[in-house]
Parts: structure tokens; sequence; C-alpha cells
């Protein structure tokens, strides 16, 4: 399969990267430099960690950050609920009424611009209120279900195509056994399926942690979230506090991802030798 | 002698052992089995099926309730409002439907907000150029992620992770914080301005800051991983043995490319196309951080309609044509994923 890739290939592949990555570096850079101005260098008084101590005697920012912590983690077990069971419908249920209408509906948020999904969702919210007192005002609630209607479309993406993926073989042959099908969902599918709801947790959570648009239309006063925070500062001007913050960000998300890599690799092996290792018993057995 | 073997057969086949550990999942799903299991859940849920209300019926109508509710309808919303006139009230705009007595009804469709966004022409040239925009930046995120996706499905295998792993990792971080970077990089005095001066591309350290310029880097930076990903899945779902026959009967690379790898990849192109076409038309971040302040792109200016002049008519107006003119390439877009989804399976 390895095939020999051209120059021209791996030319594009570093330019590639170092585009996606030279600008995530410079703020992790500029975030230990002494001087307020982004492009200047101090060296006589770098590296420094004082924009990090005052990044954390920043009240503001530690609360807008709590609020958001609390929202992506709602948001994200809503959102992977639903999407479950969007992705399980469209993956498994075959031809039924309204499909095409559930497909749309689940593709549509991803691509719809966040000016047009917050303004509609901003809209319906008012209506609402207007109509049977629900949500009264806005903030948190709002900006909780406004999250969850975008993020579920993606983790439906990510369930479904995994369930279309996956050996129908194991599930069927559990419902042939007499199985029920919420025993065969809970007992079968929903294990195999796990990596994926987990990713798709993440994926919520990150959305949701970094949506500034859609929020800003569904907020209320009294609700800010870190996205909003950080706009506010950045329209302000450079402030090297943002990159102290964005460094500390890129550092747990990169170890995020890394621990989880090395755990969903560390269990597939597992899952593997046991197949293997029950597999040999079997024909041992036999 | 006797030798005792402790074989434990009890007149059945050996089975295979449970292995020792019981991972947290497989806990929960023991417990849950067990509780559906149980008399009074089984008696339940037989009730429930003589209402029609079976398992399946309950797993599609929950996300698509919600989904009605939380996204269809407010389309339907903006609709009615975008022929509302504003009003100084909370929420700002007249009501659509009045009773002008006991029986009659009084519905006053307002077309002066569509009139409004077609004579004045900072609407339609902010439409035009967010078009342009966005249509440039796809381009040049097709040219840089092409090749990239390309490079990555033919990796070994082992590489191929962790490289579309560093694809992925940007998008992990903050979006805002991604665009606010080039602030830094972009301004004067800065790393790229200086490169462009060594270069010999620029004469004078200027600022590439609010130029469009600064809003393609943006969007294509902010996007790329979009492209790259259903690049990624449609290269790596090509048949290389085709290119392998067409080069034994003398093809040349290019031309293979052009007539083979091209067109067999051409549902990821469209798919990551729109994926960057669709968000960027209406993407307002980015031009309100980088662009100046003459790069009109239609997003900023339906926030600013609603943020700043509070004209929620002229906004919804804002957000209807900018739908309308979007139902194409998103259309284009379901097609091409459902057509990846059809591969799949």
């Amino acid at each position: 399969m390895n095939q020999r890739r051209s120059f021209f290939v791996l030319t594009a592949m570093a330019f590639g990267f170092a585009f996606l990555y030279i600008p995530i570096l410079s703020m992790v850079v500029y975030s230990f430099n002494y001087s307020k101005l982004v492009t200047v260098w101090d060296t006589a008084n770098s590296p420094t960690l004082k924009w990090y101590t005052a990044l954390l005697a920043d009240e503001q920012v530690l609360n807008a950050a709590k609020l958001s912590l609390r929202i992506a983690a709602i948001n994200a077990t809503g959102a992977v609920i639903l999407g479950t069971l969007a992705g399980l419908a469209l993956a498994r249920f075959g031809r039924f009424k309204g499909r095409t209408l559930l497909t749309g509906l689940t593709t549509a948020p991803m691509v719809m611009p966040e000016v047009i999904t917050g303004l509609a969702m901003l809209l319906l919210f008012v209506a609402m209120q207007t109509l049977v007192g629900w949500p009264a005002g806005r903030g948190v609630t709002t900006i909780t279900i406004a999250h969850i209607t975008f993020s579920m479309a993606y983790v439906t993406v990510v369930i479904q195509s995994r369930l279309l993926t996956l050996d129908e073989s194991l599930e069927e042959a559990a419902m042939d056994l007499g199985a029920r099908p919420a025993k065969v969902f809970f007992v079968i599918t929903l294990p195999i399926i796990f990596p994926a709801i987990l990713s798709g947790w993440l994926l919520a959570f990150t959305l949701s942690w970094d949506d500034l648009v859609i929020t800003s239309f569904v907020s209320g006063p009294g609700s800010t979230t870190l996205p909003q925070l950080i706009f506010s500062k950045v329209r302000l001007g450079v402030n090297p506090s943002i990159n102290a913050l964005a460094t500390v960000m890129v550092a747990v998300v990169a170890s995020l991802v890394v621990v989880a890599g090395v755990w969903m690799q560390r269990q597939e092996r597992r899952r593997q030798r046991d197949v293997q290792m029950a597999l040999a018993t079997n024909q041992g057995g036999a | 002698m006797v030798i005792v073997e402790p074989v434990c057969q009890r007149g059945r086949d050996p089975v295979v052992s449970r292995p020792a550990y019981l991972t947290l999942g497989e806990q929960f799903t023991a417990a849950l089995s067990a509780l559906l299991g149980w008399g009074p859940v089984r008696a339940a849920q037989s009730r429930l099926k003589e209402w029609g209300l079976t398992g399946r019926v309950a797993v599609t109508a929950v996300p698509y309730l919600w989904l009605l509710v939380f996204f269809l309808a407010p389309f339907l919303i903006v609709l009615k409002i975008s022929f509302s006139s504003v009003e100084i009230a909370m929420p700002p705009f007249a009501p659509l439907v009045q009773w002008a007595s006991d029986k009659v009804m009084l519905v006053r469709l307002n077309l002066g907000n569509f009139m409004f966004l077609w004579e004045d022409s900072l609407y339609l040239s902010a439409l035009l150029n967010s078009l342009k925009m966005a249509a440039v930046s796809t381009m040049l995120a097709l040219l840089i992620g092409y090749p990239m996706a390309y490079g990555i499905a033919r990796s070994e295998r082992h590489w191929r992770n962790i490289l579309l792993m560093l694809v992925m990792l940007p998008f992990w971080t903050s979006f805002l914080l991604r665009v606010y970077a080039w602030i830094g990089l972009l301004g004067r005095n800065s790393p790229v301005n200086q490169l462009l001066v060594w270069l010999g591309l620029i004469d004078e350290p200027g600022s590439l800051l609010q130029t469009d310029w600064a809003v393609y880097i943006g969007i294509v930076y902010s996007y790329l991983p979009f492209m790259v990903l259903p690049l990624y899945t449609a290269i790596e779902k090509l048949d290389m043995t085709l290119l392998e026959a067409a080069s034994d009967l003398g093809c040349r690379p290019t031309r293979a490319f052009l007539s083979i790898t091209l067109p067999l990849t051409r549902e990821g192109i469209v798919a990551g196309c729109m994926l960057v076409f669709i968000p960027a038309t209406g993407e307002f971040v980015i031009p309100s951080l980088l662009g100046g302040p003459d790069s009109l792109m239609i997003g900023r200016v339906l926030w600013e309609e609603f943020f700043n002049n509070r004209d929620w008519p002229v906004a919804s107006a804002v957000a209807i044509v900018l739908l309308l003119l979007l139902v194409g390439p998103i259309m284009l877009f379901q097609r091409a994923q459902q057509a990846a989804g059809g591969v799949h399976r």
C-alpha cells in the first residue's frame, strides 16, 4: 500500500503542517515574553511567567471558564444521547417515513452559517417565551439548548458512520438467540461503539466550549462564556495574557488527546488479545 | 497414584472463561441488562408497545422532535419576522397578525425589508463580496489540502493515524484563539511581513492585517481540517491497482491523476469544498478580527444589523437571502455526504 510520494507532495505536506502549527507555536512562545508588545521579544527579561500569574488572578476569566466548562459538559452529554439515538435510527432502521428529512436536519447544522443558526434560535426562544413563558429570559438554559442542537448533528454523523462500518452479524446473532432489541443495544452495540460515543462526547464538548457566534445571540446578561470574554478582550487589541490562556488550553487539549489516544490503543489491543484467546480456547476445547 | 485434575466438567463443553477484569463499561452493561430483564420493566415495555410506542419509534422520535422544534421551527420564525417591520418594543418588531375587530384578521406582510436589501447597495455588495471571499478561500484550501490529504493517505499505516491526528489537533483548540494568533503574525513588523520583505515580494514592511488577504489566510487556516478529512477518506478508499494499471499501459502520472484519481475522489472534493464554502460565506469572527472596515462580509452585516442597529426584521431578511443562496451548496453537500455513506455500506 505504501507508495513513493513525490517531492511535490512531501513539500505540500510540510507546508500544510507548518501553516497549521506556526500560529499556535507563536502564541505559546510569546506567552513567555516579558514585553507587552506581541511582536517584540524582550530578551533581557524573558522568559517570564507573569502573564500566567495575571491570568490566574483574573476572576472574570476564571468565572467565564467555569461557566463554559459547565455548559460544555451538559451539552456534550445531551448531544451524545440525542446524537446516538439519531445515528442508530439512520444507520439501523432502514427506510422509514421521514428519513430524508431527518438526514437533512442532522447534516444542515454542520454547514449552516452560525449567524443564521444563532439568529434563528434566538427568535425561537423569544417566541416561546411570549407563547408559553419558557424559557424565561436568556442565559445558561438557552445557550445549552442551542449548543445541543448544533453539536448533536456532529455526534450523529460520528455514530452513524461507526455503525455503518460495523458488522451487523453480531447484533443479528444476538437477536437470533432471543435477545430483545434493547438488550442487544446495551450488551452488544453500545460496548462496540463506545469509542465513537466517547469521541462524539469530546467533539460536542469542544464545539460548545469554543462557540462564540451562536452563544452571543442566545445568551443574556450575566452569562458570559469564555469565548465571549476572549472576543471582547481581543477586539481591544493584542493582549499577552490571552497568549497565556491559549497556551494553557493547547497544553490541556494536547495532553488529553495523547492520553485518549494511548488509552484507546491499549483497549483495542486488550480486546483483540481477548478475542484471540477466546478463539484459541474454543478451538482447543472442540 | 491418582492425579486429580482441576477440571470443572458439569456435562458441558469447556466454556471460555471470562477475563479476570471487568471494565467499567462492562459492569454498566451487565447491570443494565439485568435491569432490562426485570419483571416490572418488561411489563411496562409491553404496555407501551400496546400503545404503539415501540422502542424503535421512541429512538427515532426523540431526536426528531428535538430537531423539529429547535432547528426547523426557528427558520420558519425567521421567515415570519423578515416580513415584519421594526418597532421600539421588546421584542423589537411589529406582530404580523393583528385582529382589526373580533372577526377580521389582519395580516401585514411587509416586503420593505427585502426591498431595502435590494435598493441599498451595501447589502448586495456585501453578499457578492462574501461569495467571492468564500470561493477564493475554498480554492486555496483545496490547493493546500489535496496534496496534504494525498500524502497522508499514501503514508505507512502507522504514520497515517498520527498525521491525521496532527491535522485534527488544531481543531480541538479554540478557533477564536487560533484566529487571534494571526493578528500578531500579520501585523506591522510581524514575522510574516519580515519574511515577505526578505523574499522581495513586498518593498516595505506594511501590515497585512485589515486586508482581504488576512481574511483569506484566516479562513483557509481555520477550515483546512474540514477540507483535508473528507479528501483523505476519499483518497484512502481509492483502488491503487487502477493507477498501477494505468502506469503499466504507459499513462503519465499527471494524466493518470487527472483522469483517475481526481474523478474518483470527486465526492470527497465536493464534501470538503462545501464544508469550507458554506460556513465561510456567513463567517463573522474572521472578517471582524482580521479584515478591514471596508471588507464587508454578509455575516458581519447581519451581526451589526442585529446587535448594533437592533433591526431584527432586516437581520432576518439578510438571513433568509443568505439561506436561499446557500440552499444549492447545502443540497450538494448532503448528496456528497450520502454518497460517501453509501460506499461505506
